[in-house]
């Protein structure tokens, strides 16, 4: 029983560990793709906000101003990718891909030049990063510990899907992003603004992809490295299509998957069975949930059409 | 018709000028020319690459031979870097790492007058091809050696990013090393299967700790970083690897396990100037100075660095013998290393 409880706190705390860069990311695609903008550009708005909170972790020694700042820097990521897409009518796909050479080039040659030509940033003391809640408060490895004493950002971003969900369903602005999304000539002839609406989401989902991109370097490690967002804005993306386009759906994908990866890290302890089957948990569960438990997803209509504002 | 002078003395100029240049390499002739091709790391990795350059740069420095280094960003730029020295007539062409062994093998088949030598992989059999390999055994052994006398709990961790021959020497040094140390030691061990995955790693970290681990030593790339970033939070020591990974967390990374590519490069070098680079494999151990534990030792307690001090002198003397395979790691400690 003893072991079970553990074991179940440990669970919980490796779900802690690796769903929130993925949920922040998630919520960031959501506005996107929900308001008609693909954006397969997450990965490098993540790794710009990786680069981004380490630096400023460093320089400014106050943790959320550090995420703060990597959530703008995404942000100023998410208007390019706007720019180009919503008023010059670029491929959503072609400058999302662009963005995802430039942000970790970028990151790269920043670092570079910035710290001795080095392209890790230095290790940051732990007083730099966010701040941890019941510091100290329960002993170590006891089930408590692993539960509550996270990164209280960790929780954080629950709140903040809460809230992704009640905007999108609950206020006007989510009822515009929305409509706009699936016909925005309609929207146009009804007197809103179309661009004004998907520069806004846009930008938003850079924001949300810094933030989920800084986690990983402020709190689940203590510097940035080229390798510390691999793949995680993609599977982000993957997230939000398992979810169904929803903040809600987009959480509970994004559960699923650091759920797994609590559970992968629960069965390596051995060769019993092959590593590399292990590391297929994440991918397999989600499959089976898919065909298992989710319906046909909707995708918006007008996902990744050009719309050319009428004079 | 001014101008016409104008240009033709400006012309002029540039082309003796740029005819120039060839001269003054041209007077470096007789010195060895020595080039190094990193993998995707680059030069200033804090890690493998990082610690061959600087050994080619001592050489550079103390030995009087021109240096040169090509970074590689993708796999796909291991010939073209390959192709680059080879052509501009290098006597001696470095390989950092494994992943270089394929481009290292054509160059070297193509080009039988040119010297080749490759870190970290023992695959190529060509008489000018020299393998640099690493008893990274031993270096685990010494960690895990300090682990077992350090540890309160008689219980340590270990995360490794890959079962394979060479990641599974690292498993077998460590648990030897902590057994001799500590017959009573428990190692949990966990095999991350990715070297980038720092979330694992620190998933990993804290289900050893919750265990009752009080040290964690990691053989696993960035997904280590996770795996010292769990130590530092729960107040437990990590240990590092390849490199002195004590500024990552100087109160928590206890030592770390060193392999000295520096020194490698660097007696490379020497034997290349005195003519005795030959081809084959070339193992540097303790004794050599190609393996050690790092020079950071504040959070060792003096005893614990006299007693290894005295374990290093016997493997280099050859009293003790650390296993690095299967059949003799469990033929002396039976089947504690459960991931090969």
């Amino acid at each position: 029983m003893n072991g079970l409880i553990k074991d179940l706190g440990l669970l919980i705390n490796a779900t802690l560990i690796a769903t929130p860069p993925l949920l922040l990311a998630a919520l960031g695609s959501c506005f996107s793709e929900r308001c008609g903008v693909v954006n397969i550009g997450i990965e490098g708005m993540m790794t710009i906000g990786a680069f981004t909170g380490a630096v400023m972790g460093l320089t400014t020694g106050n943790g959320w101003i550090a995420f703060l700042c990597a959530g703008l820097a995404g942000a100023l990521f998410g208007l390019i990718h706007a720019f180009v897409c919503i008023s010059c009518h670029a491929d959503q796909t072609i400058a999302g891909t662009a963005i995802n050479f430039l942000g970790p080039g970028l990151a790269l040659f920043l670092c570079k030049a910035m710290y001795n030509n080095s392209s890790d940033t230095p290790a940051m003391d732990p007083s730099c990063k966010l701040p941890k809640l019941f510091e100290g408060v329960f002993p170590t490895g006891s089930f408590w510990n692993n539960v509550l004493n996270v990164y209280a950002v960790a929780y954080l971003v629950f709140i903040l899907a809460f809230v992704c969900w009640f905007v999108f369903y609950k206020t006007k602005f989510g009822a515009h992003l929305r409509a706009v999304g699936e016909h925005p000539e309609a929207c146009e002839s009804l007197g809103i603004d179309v661009y004004k609406v998907r520069y806004t989401c846009v930008i938003l989902s850079g924001f949300f992809a810094g933030l989920g991109g800084a986690f990983v370097t402020l709190a689940t490690i203590n510097q940035f490295r080229p390798s510390v967002i691999v793949g995680q804005g993609f599977i982000a993306i993957a997230a939000v299509i398992f979810g169904k386009f929803s903040p809600e759906g987009a959480t509970k994908a994004c559960l699923l998957f650091g759920l797994c990866s609590g559970i992968k890290s629960l069965a390596a302890q051995s060769n019993v069975v092959s590593p590399n089957l292990i590391s297929m948990i994440p991918y397999v569960v989600t499959i089976i949930a898919l065909v298992l438990f989710v319906g046909k997803a909707h995708t918006p209509a007008a996902n990744g059409k050009i719309f050319v504002k009428s004079k | 018709m001014r101008k016409k002078v104008m240009a033709a003395v400006l012309t002029a100029a540039m082309v003796a000028s740029v005819s120039a240049m060839p001269q003054m390499v041209a007077a470096a002739d007789d010195e060895f020319k020595i080039g190094l091709i990193t993998d995707v790391g680059g030069v200033n990795d804090g890690s493998f690459n990082q610690s061959a350059w600087e050994g080619l740069e001592k050489a550079g420095e103390e030995l009087g031979v021109e240096v040169n280094y090509l970074e590689s960003a993708t796999d796909a730029d291991y010939q073209p870097n390959m192709e680059t020295f080879v052509d501009e007539d290098y006597d001696l062409i470095i390989s950092v790492g494994y992943m270089l062994a394929d481009a290292t093998r054509e160059a070297a088949e193509a080009n039988p007058d040119t010297k080749f030598a490759i870190i970290d992989d023992s695959s190529i059999d060509l008489p000018n091809v020299t393998s640099l390999m690493f008893k990274a055994e031993q270096a685990s052994y010494l960690v895990g050696y300090v682990a077992g006398l350090t540890t309160k709990t008689n219980n340590i961790g270990f995360v490794v990013g890959m079962t394979n021959e060479t990641m599974n020497q690292f498993g077998y040094g460590y648990c030897a090393g902590a057994i001799d140390a500590n017959p009573d030691i428990t190692v949990q061990q966990f095999n991350a299967n990715s070297f980038a995955d720092s979330a694992t790693g620190k998933t990993m970290a804290n289900t050893a700790i919750t265990n009752g681990a009080d040290i964690v030593f990691q053989a696993a790339g960035a997904t280590g970083l996770g795996v010292i970033e769990a130590c530092q939070e729960a107040g437990v020591y990590a240990i590092g690897v390849d490199s002195d990974q004590s500024s990552i967390a100087p109160k928590t990374v206890l030592t770390s396990a060193m392999k000295r590519v520096d020194n490698a490069v660097y007696d490379a070098v020497q034997e290349l100037i005195d003519d005795k680079l030959e081809g084959g494999v070339q193992t540097f151990d303790l004794a050599a100075g190609g393996v050690d534990i790092a020079p950071s030792q504040d959070l060792i307690s003096d005893d614990v660095i006299k007693a290894v001090d005295e374990v290093k002198e016997k493997i280099i003397s050859g009293d003790v013998v650390i296993p690095d395979n299967k059949d003799d790691f469990e033929a002396k400690y039976g089947d504690v290393y459960v991931l090969d």
